[in-house]
């Protein structure tokens, strides 16, 4: 049982392939609440902190398309940055709805994705903007759409010795929105949240449902009716019937899988998850404020 | 198991022998190293009165594994004091002069987070609005003032702490 405090990536994998059941630690921000109540004892720790090629964030070309590649290290404040803010403004809106500034100064964007919380706030951004995680481990590296790689509540795709080395958001050219219900307005865990991505070059529309479901849910129906009833020109979109984002609203809440627990119930989580994507619609759209 | 490490704190190293591994920075800064100005209220990172600083970010004490941060630098309410003990800085004396503390078990968690919201802003040439005041202390929960001397007190700091950069730079 030790603390391993690797200084590089290659370090971080020699660890772990040491100690292929070690638990790895991110920013913290979960597992300490769990270590604190005593509910989870902690045996091998790989700590990825000082693993300086995790915490870089830049903007490259992959197949034809901007991408923005974010370290799994960089933390909800990192993601709320001037320089991702303008490229992947839902994932950086997301980002500022977590916690407090204490908490997103540690937790991470790759704790998030290995966590794999229901209610985790970046997943519907990733799941919306179909994101790609970058894995690496002894078999070498892969990459994953988000779609796949988280496969249940608190479950995903990595298997022994592999960790999130990087996450892969393209740069969307339009209006994109992040909402969420909580009990009150700041430090709350989702009950229901949005994404919406409205995609201006090819006249998409996507969004990501959080805390309605098992892991992030797209509502692939709705979004292609909306992107029907859109008026599409280069600035933007119009609703021709201002009616069509209630209506859009109703079409989303038939793709949400809510559950009831201790924060909500499953027909309030249907219902919240109709309002914000009216909402969203309503923010989105030119004129669609008032 | 037992775990030796040593942290920096305050600027200077401090030894930690017979740890238990899942110790988190609270629990060693205030068992361990005698340093009680972090304060354990919720030890879920929710009340921010374990607020210090760890490498220039604000954390919660409660939320990091003091092993995990043994090449970062740690700096605690403690190590605010400025020169000879019982000195005040800026922003303890602003809630002095405010009468922001009632029971004050979150104060020194407000402190911290009012000294690294100096510390990012200082150099902008306004000084910061109400909602980036409220949002730096949205993670501080106290259940005594209501907040309003607590706001009071960081609009006083922030107004000393210009005076004192203008002094400085001979404005």
């Amino acid at each position: 049982m030790t603390v391993h405090r690797p200084t590089s990536l290659a370090d971080a994998f020699a660890a772990l392939g040491e100690a292929p059941d070690a638990l790895v630690l991110a920013g913290g921000t979960d597992v300490m609440v769990g270590v604190n109540e005593g509910h989870r004892r902690l045996a091998d720790v790989v700590v990825l902190g000082g693993v300086p090629e995790l915490r870089r964030a830049g903007v490259e070309r992959i197949d034809g398309r901007e991408v923005l590649v974010i370290g799994a290290g960089v933390t909800y404040t990192g993601l709320a940055a001037p320089e991702i803010a303008a490229r992947a403004p839902a994932l950086a809106v997301a980002a500022r709805t977590v916690g407090s500034p204490q908490i997103r100064n540690a937790g991470t964007i790759g704790g998030n994705l290995g966590t794999a919380s229901p209610a985790g706030d970046t997943l519907p951004v990733l799941h919306a903007l179909d994101a790609q995680v970058a894995l690496a481990g002894p078999a070498g590296a892969r990459i994953l759409p988000v779609r796949e790689f988280v496969t249940g509540p608190k479950r995903t795709a990595l298997t022994p010795g592999e960790l999130v080395t990087a996450v892969h958001v393209p740069v969307v050219r339009g209006p994109q929105d992040y909402l969420k219900v909580g009990v009150r307005n700041a430090m709350v865990i989702a009950v229901a949240s949005v994404a919406f991505v409205v995609d201006l070059d090819r006249h998409e529309v996507a969004v990501g449902l959080g805390a309605v479901g098992p892991g992030p849910l797209g509502a692939p129906e709705a979004c292609r009716w909306l992107a029907r009833q859109l008026h599409w020109d280069d600035e933007g979109v119009r609703l021709a019937d201002p009616g069509d984002a209630a209506r859009f609203g109703t079409l989303v809440t038939e793709a949400a899988r809510p559950i009831d627990d201790h924060r909500g119930r499953a027909d309030y989580r249907r219902h919240a998850v109709g309002v914000l994507a009216t909402r969203a619609v309503k923010r989105a759209v030119r004129g669609g404020m008032s | 198991m037992s775990e030796q490490y040593v942290l920096r704190v305050n600027g200077e190293p401090r030894e930690v022998q017979d740890a238990w591994i899942g110790e988190s920075l609270l629990y060693v800064l205030r068992e361990r190293l005698g340093l009680p100005g972090a304060k354990g209220g919720c030890e879920q990172g929710e009340c921010g009165s374990c607020s210090v600083l760890v490498d220039g970010a604000l954390v919660c004490a409660c939320l990091v594994l003091a092993a995990s941060v043994v090449d970062a630098e740690v700096v605690t309410l403690e190590g605010l004091q400025p020169g000879e003990r019982g000195a005040l800085s800026i922003v303890q004396q602003a809630f002095v002069e405010e009468g922001a503390v009632q029971c004050g078990f979150c104060t020194p968690g407000l402190v911290m987070a009012v000294e690294d919201l100096l510390a990012r802003d200082l150099d902008r040439d306004a000084a910061p609005g109400d909602l980036t005041v409220r949002e730096a202390v949205s993670g501080n929960l106290c259940r005594c003032t209501g907040y309003g001397r607590v706001l009071a007190a960081i609009e006083r700091a922030v107004s000393s702490a210009a005076t004192q950069v203008a002094v400085r730079d001979g404005a």
